[in-house]
């Protein structure tokens, strides 16, 4: 028997944009067991809504995570509206349909970008993220920032989007898509990108469900859940539509499901665009979450199913609010796809979940 | 093969840069862009609601000395100041440009002038 050795992994890794530490335990070249440590960029923002009043904690809960900006102030606002009974626009839940579908756009193109990066294919990498610079331009011309976009708030969104500039989405998308479908090739079909991606980090359908993992990770194992399809908010307008999921339970599937998910993604916002109901944009929210009241939500997220609760206390601080965010679900999977995976195949597995780990830390 | 992005890597070769080059061409702000909080003091009546809607604290006003201070390394650029700014006359705006970049923390200060 081969001796074993402890290597460490993180908490500064060139593939990993965030810090997760894992010990991985290793026979000769082959990972025995991976021990994961997270915590290093804890901030405690969910104790902060013990100290900002819940109309400002909405501008903390975008911080939470650069990437899942958008949809965390949604997820937040969803929750304080349910909290409090507030009935939200439709044209409102329209826009931030719009804007949550196109942070899932720019998520899968970064993660997309990043996978290529990660096993050394420089010019893909930066293509994807050249395509990404355009929803980016977007954000920008609609609300005024490109990452964190202060767009949506307890009782609506802030800016309005004119019926023009949304014509304007459509067509920058659809100039997309022509270039997006080439890279998309280049992803499914090289025979470099398979080598690295297939049969790697394999979780079968079985062993999802036990682990529990969530959004594309899970689809990528067969499994067809997606918080969208409950119409949920401003998903509710839209016609039914299938989740995204592929059989292959490994890294390639994965990178198939993420980026089919843009396309989806791309005719979401299309047919919200032309179901555009008009009015306001705002409600008034008077008062304050009452004591004892409690509210959960579920909203999907890029890299997945997050859960909000909140709980009121008659003042216009939240007693508690919890966000569990897809990471956290998916670190357990993605500790058992290590195990038994070649040292080489470790950063491609760690990145396949696509982890996000501000946003598992808060 | 791998040869599959060929063809973009050509157009890309002949084309334009899709980059800027930064100092040189300066940036096209749009519209909407949150750049920096600016107060017309003018017209400014010290009403401190702004103050009260900072969720990052960054705004003090004080009635007695007449002024508006912003401290520019807390603001966040949320505009929750420019939205809670009373409509009749827009003070507070926010200009898409950037403040000038500072080398330390210091408060901002403007004084109303009396009429």
């Amino acid at each position: 028997m081969a001796d074993r050795t402890i290597v460490p992994f993180g908490p500064h890794h060139p593939v990993l944009p965030e810090p997760l530490h894992l010990d991985l335990v290793i026979e000769d070249e082959r990972v025995v067991e991976a021990i994961p440590q997270i915590g290093f960029v804890h901030r405690g923002l969910e104790k902060l809504v013990e100290k900002r009043d819940f109309k400002s904690y909405v501008y903390i809960t975008e911080r939470i995570c650069g990437i899942c900006a958008f949809g965390h102030s949604l997820g937040y606002s969803e929750t304080v509206e349910a909290l409090m009974e507030v009935e939200v626009p439709p044209r409102a839940q329209a826009l931030r349909v719009i804007w949550h579908e196109l942070s899932r756009t720019h998520s899968h193109l970064l993660w997309l970008g990043l996978l290529a990066d990660a096993f050394g294919f420089e010019n893909l990498f930066m293509q994807c993220w050249r395509l990404r610079e355009r929803v980016l331009d977007i954000f920008e011309r609609t609300t005024g920032g490109r990452v964190i976009l202060s767009a949506c708030n307890v009782g609506g969104v802030n800016h309005d989007i004119a019926d023009e500039d949304l014509q304007g989405i459509v067509l920058v998308l659809e100039g997309m898509i022509g270039e997006y479908k080439t890279l998309l090739k280049t992803f499914m079909k090289d025979r470099s990108v398979a080598n690295r991606l297939r049969g790697v980090g394999v979780l079968t359908k079985e062993e999802a469900i036990g682990f529990g993992v969530v959004g594309p990770f899970a689809r990528a194992s067969g499994i067809a859940e997606d918080i969208r399809t409950f119409g949920h908010g401003g998903y509710g307008l839209l016609g039914s539509f299938e989740p995204v999921t592929a059989d292959e339970c490994d890294g390639y599937a994965r990178c198939k499901v993420r980026g089919d998910e843009v396309f989806q993604s791309i005719d979401i916002i299309k047919e919200i665009i032309q179901k555009m109901p008009e009015g306001e944009i705002m409600t008034k929210v008077k008062g304050s979450p009452a004591a004892g009241a409690r509210a959960v939500w579920q909203l999907e997220q890029p890299r997945g199913e997050c859960f909000y609760y909140a709980k009121g206390n008659g003042t216009k601080f939240l007693e508690r609010f919890r966000i569990r965010t897809p990471t956290f679900m998916n670190l357990g999977g993605m500790v058992h796809t290590l195990q038994g995976c070649d040292l080489a195949d470790v950063p491609l597995n760690v990145l396949t979940i696509d982890p996000c780990i501000s946003c598992s830390e808060r | 093969m791998g040869l599959k992005l060929t063809g973009m890597t050509l157009k890309n070769l002949m084309s334009k840069p899709v980059t800027r080059r930064y100092p040189h061409e300066p940036l096209v702000y749009t519209e909407r862009t949150r750049g920096h909080v600016h107060n017309d003091m003018e017209k400014c009546i010290l009403c401190s609601i702004c103050d009260k809607a900072c969720p990052a604290g960054a705004l003090i006003v004080d009635k007695e000395a007449l002024t508006w201070t912003i401290d520019r390394f807390s603001c966040v650029q949320c505009m929750a100041c420019v939205r809670s700014c009373p409509p009749k006359a827009q003070r507070l705006t926010m200009r898409p440009e950037y403040a000038p970049s500072a080398l330390t923390m210091s408060m901002e200060t403007h004084t109303k002038t009396e009429e």
